[in-house]
This record gives structure tokens, sequence and C-alpha cells, in this order.
């Protein structure tokens, strides 16, 4: 089967990796933020880009060349490669190319408990209360409250969540080694907190939280921690 | 009955039912998230039965309590296989693809296969959950009917312009 799109071989993918890495980022994204805890969970050196979301430049010109979505994440995985979009996408490759320290299971049925957790946020939650559909939320329509829209998402999906982990949670959101899933789950919380979202009900992912800031990984890849942070 | 419904079985109580299916997916006709799963189960030829949750009628199914201990999401699709239930229609394509490799969803190369990725989850967050039944039933409640068509245009047409230009760098006789 012949794969369309392919630039090099594998051999020659996995000896180019390390340094030549670019990860084009915004401190406070959630999505790129996800994708940081990935390569720092796997040691993956790589050059920071800076795109700044609230100036616009994820819509300039030099941007789009590189992400046409003009959205962060964005993952240059050697010098003149196209880049790879979409948080998840990343983080699969990432699996595929680097498998340890490995950020899925080995048991295909729990693999599939990461990647429903990773989907309830990344498609139930996140899209539903990102900068460009908040905006458009009260852009569009007089007296929309970004800030409620956004708290009732979020709620209702951890909701949600909170149901899928008491079934799946061990130290972690699945079992007891960390995975893609805590690697969307915790920048997720820090967007709750954005948005005033009362985390009383939600003891196990507030568990999860506390098991995750421990982890030298999650402390390297906070906004906090990232080049373009702001004061 | 088609071939293709004999291949599978609605809410089956005949005896030629087996008493536990073995594979069972909850989907509603028109769902697009059901769809997706249903094409990867077509095309690596796994016989399933259908249990339809109809989404709008009495209130919704999705919502009844049977359906929310399965799902707390609310949503469908959901597949029980090989002993367990999976939400979330990417997962259970992943699932599939791993566990029946026959018959690929996923090309092998590692760009490839990024690309592939990307491309779904444009559609999977960028788009569908921008103008799914639940958001737009609260467009529609708080602004009216015509918002939610609006808005529901403008999510896909947004979105769709965002793939044609990630597939014109990829795509050949399909997406990928």
């Amino acid at each position: 089967r012949h794969d369309l799109g392919e630039l090099m071989s594998e051999p020659a993918a996995k000896k180019a990796k390390t340094t030549e890495m670019e990860l084009y980022s915004y401190w406070r994204s959630s999505c790129s933020w996800r994708v940081r805890i990935a390569l720092a969970h796997k040691k993956i050196p790589y050059t920071y880009k800076a795109i700044n979301l609230l100036k616009g430049e994820q819509k300039g010109e030099e941007y789009l060349k590189v992400c046409p979505l003009g959205q962060v994440p964005a993952l240059v995985p050697t010098a003149g490669a196209p880049a790879i979009t979409q948080s998840l996408a990343i983080l699969e490759y990432l699996e595929d190319t680097h498998p340890e320290p490995a950020l899925l299971p080995k048991d295909p049925l729990q693999r599939a408990n990461v990647r429903a957790i990773c989907n309830v946020i990344n498609s139930g939650i996140q899209p539903l209360q990102n900068l460009a559909v908040i905006n458009k939320i009260a852009a569009d329509y007089e007296g929309a409250d970004k800030m409620k829209w956004a708290n009732f998402h979020i709620t209702r999906g951890f909701e949600a969540l909170e149901k899928l982990l008491g079934q799946t949670a061990g130290k972690f959101c699945v079992g007891d080694e960390v995975s893609m899933a805590d690697a969307c789950l915790i920048p997720q919380i820090f967007n709750a907190g954005r948005f005033q979202v009362n985390m009383e009900p939600f003891p196990i992912i507030n568990r999860i939280a506390k098991e995750c800031a421990e982890l030298e990984a999650f402390k390297e890849a906070e906004p906090t921690n990232q080049p373009d942070k702001q004061v | 009955m088609s071939e293709i419904g004999k291949k599978r079985r609605l809410n089956d109580s005949s005896s030629e039912a087996k008493a536990t299916p073995d594979v069972v997916l909850y989907s509603y006709w028109r769902s697009s998230c059901s769809w997706r799963v249903r094409i990867a189960l077509e095309m690596k030829g796994i016989q399933y039965q259908y249990v339809a949750v109809h989404l709008v009628k009495d209130g919704g199914q999705q919502h009844h309590k049977e359906f929310v201990e399965k799902n707390p999401m609310h949503q469908v699709p959901a597949l029980f296989i090989d002993g367990q239930l999976i939400t979330q229609s990417t997962a259970i394509i992943e699932y599939l693809e791993e566990t029946r490799p026959d018959v690929p969803v996923l090309p092998r190369g590692f760009h490839a296969r990024a690309k592939a990725r990307a491309l779904a989850q444009i559609v999977n967050s960028g788009i569908q959950p921008v103008q799914n039944l639940s958001v737009l039933q609260i467009i529609a409640a708080e602004l009216g009917n015509e918002r939610k068509v609006q808005w529901g245009h403008d999510a896909i047409a947004n979105g769709f312009k965002a793939l044609e230009a990630e597939m014109a760098k990829c795509s050949g006789r399909y997406s990928v």
C-alpha cells in the first residue's frame, strides 16, 4: 500500500528527530499545553516558537503558511517538514515515533479509555470554550455572556468526565500510569478556573490534578514556565 | 430485507439473534459521529447489532437514565465490543484499527497517519461540536431558529475552508 505524503523513511525520521523539532505554541493555549506535556514526558528537546493569540499572530501570513487553520499548536518534526496540526494528531504522532516513555497503555481496551477521555475534552469541552467560539458568541449575539457560556460547557463536560473517570481512573485518568488523557485534563482544569467553574463536585478530577502536579513533565509544561508567558 | 440489513439486525429479538451479541452499536441514523463508526465497521466487515437511540423522540433517548449509565456524555455513538463499551467516535475507530487491522483505515507512514488524524480532528473537534444537536438546541432556545441555522452554517463553512486548505496539501484519490 503506497503511503501518500510520507517524506522520509522511518529510520531516518528517528535519527533526525530530536534537535530539530519545533513547536508553535501560545503559553496559555490548552491544546499547545497538552503537546508540551507530551514532549517533556518523552524528553524530546524542541524549539519553542511563540504565537501570540491575543495579537492575532495565528492569522498572520507567515504562520498561515505553516498552519492554514491558523491555530496552535503546530509541530514541525524536522526542519523543512510540513507541520503536524491538531493536538491529538500530534500526541499520536509523538507516540508513534517516540513510544517510550509511553503515554498510552499497552492494552487496546485501556488505550480506548485513554482516547475516549482525550476526545471528551478535545471535542466535548474545549471547542465550546475556545477563544474563537466565545468571541463569535459575543460578537454575533448581543447580550451573550461569554463567561456563562464557557462555564456551562466546561461544567457539563466535567460532570460527564467525572463519571467516566469513576470507571477508568487509578492514580491517573486510566489506571496507575500517566497518559495522554492526563495531558488533556490538566490544561482543561486551568481553563475551568479561568471561567470560574466550581470544582467541588469533581473529586476524582481534583485528585488526579494533584497527582500530575508532582510530575516534572507537567511542571515543565505549565504556562508560567513558557518563554512567552505574560505577567 | 436488503443485503446490508441482513448483516445486522435492528433491535432484533428474534430467535436468530444471539442472546448476548458480540458487537453492539448504539447509533442514530443521522448522527454524523455514529455514521463515522458505521463506515469503519462496514469497511472492516465487522458484524454488529444496531441499537437505535432516537436523539429527538421522547425528549431525546440519549438523556434517558439507561443510556446515560452507558455514556454519561449523553451522546451516540457507543460501541460495545470485546466485553467493553467504548465511546467517542475517533476512540472507537482507533480501537477497531488496532484490533482488526485488516482493511486499514489509517495509512502506515507516521506523517500520513498524522495527516489523517489531523483531518479527522478538524472535523471532530473543529466543526462538529460547534454545530451539534445540543449546541444548536441552546442557540435556538436563546436566540431563535434563524440564528440557529446561521450558527450551524458558519461553523461548517468556516471549518470546510480550513479542511480544504489542509487537504490541498495531501489529498489524492482520497483525503490522504
